[in-house]
């Protein structure tokens, strides 16, 4: 039987290893390379995507077929949110963004799937991409504008008292930035996973009961379902967020000045 | 107190800033729709700043929802 609370979801175990690598002669200081639940998902998500684009594009009709459309719907969608929030030197990017989107899209909704990991309710890959894309965002700002890169900092047409109080906000707010880019993530399908796995064992608590308890867990079981559909609605918009977020920032670094 | 029953507590009270978050989130949708009603055929372009300040609104909510999951689950 499978466990009940609502945290043990998220454990992460070995599938298979590959043994250690890098110990010295004594055997120690090693690290053990394994393959995790979590890395099948999301060799699974990466899968699933790439072959749907390249599988469903081969054809390149003209006039498309259905699957076709979806690929192209979610091309157009993408390209359309990256030219309106970063302009046309934005779409230099456009691969990053859409490769983000398709990514934290795919995994949120393979881990919607009863016993499936949810790949994006783990900090540390949600952190691993927040900051990647404002790595991205600095080492681009700096290459191009090199100290023109701190206008960011700076917004025009302001009075220099004001300033000593603006640039330390300014600059508090970008180096939040990673930290609300991924916890925003991580915390939605993790509280969404939490909830749902909450109400799921209401129900089986209460059938426990006796008669009663099964006619009342009824309640619990349309909150269920109800939450499944909330959480699919959640699960697409928090891709939409991170890549529109990150199209945001890139903005920041083509055009450092407000 | 036992020290185990002062973290339930503690996560519960943490919580509460969630409350902020929805009231800032149901501004951002009451204001838009409010917008998006007296002038319809503007309402598609501002679906991304709309999205923004969810997204950023949100974030605030979420900050104390993790400190709450910290305190229970470490």
């Amino acid at each position: 039987m499978a466990p009940t609370d609502p945290i043990s979801q998220f454990n992460i175990y070995t599938l298979f290893s590959f043994g250690t690598v890098g110990a010295d002669e004594n055997g120690a200081n090693g690290f053990e390379l394994v393959f995790t639940n979590s890395a099948l998902f999301m060799v699974a998500s990466v899968v699933l995507i790439s072959s749907y684009l390249i599988l469903s594009t081969r054809g390149r009709g003209l006039v498309p077929s259905r699957v076709q459309l979806v690929s192209e719907i979610m091309y157009e969608f993408i390209a359309n949110m990256v030219r309106t929030s970063a302009g046309n030197e934005g779409m230099a990017f456009f691969p990053l963004v859409f490769s983000l989107f398709a990514f934290i899209f795919v995994a949120n909704m393979l881990g919607m799937y009863p016993y499936f990991f949810a790949v994006t309710s783990q900090i540390i890959i949600t952190a691993a991409l927040a900051l990647l894309v404002m790595g991205v965002v600095i080492f681009y700002g700096v290459w191009k504008h090199g100290f023109g890169f701190l206008k960011l900092f700076v917004p025009s047409g302001i009075p220099l008292p004001i300033m000593f109080i603006v640039v330390p906000i300014e600059v508090l707010s970008f180096l939040s930035r990673p930290l609300s880019l991924s916890l925003r993530l991580f915390g939605n399908i993790l509280a969404g996973h939490i909830v749902l796995k909450v109400f799921a064992g209401f129900v089986v608590s209460l059938s426990a009961l006796g008669a009663l308890g099964m006619v009342g867990s009824v309640l619990p079981f349309v909150m269920a379902v109800a939450l499944t559909g909330l959480k699919l609605l959640v699960s697409a918009l928090q891709a939409y967020v991170f890549a529109i977020l990150t199209s945001i920032y890139l903005n920041d670094a083509i055009h450092p000045g407000h | 107190m036992e020290p185990e029953a002062a973290r339930y507590i503690g996560a519960g009270i943490a919580t509460i800033g969630m409350g902020g978050a929805g009231i800032g989130m149901g501004m951002i949708f009451g204001n838009f729709l409010s917008a998006a009603i007296r002038n319809p055929a503007a309402a598609s372009s501002q679906f991304s700043n709309l999205i923004f300040g969810f997204a950023v609104t949100e974030a605030l909510g979420i900050f104390s929802l993790v400190i709450a999951f910290m305190i229970l689950f470490t």
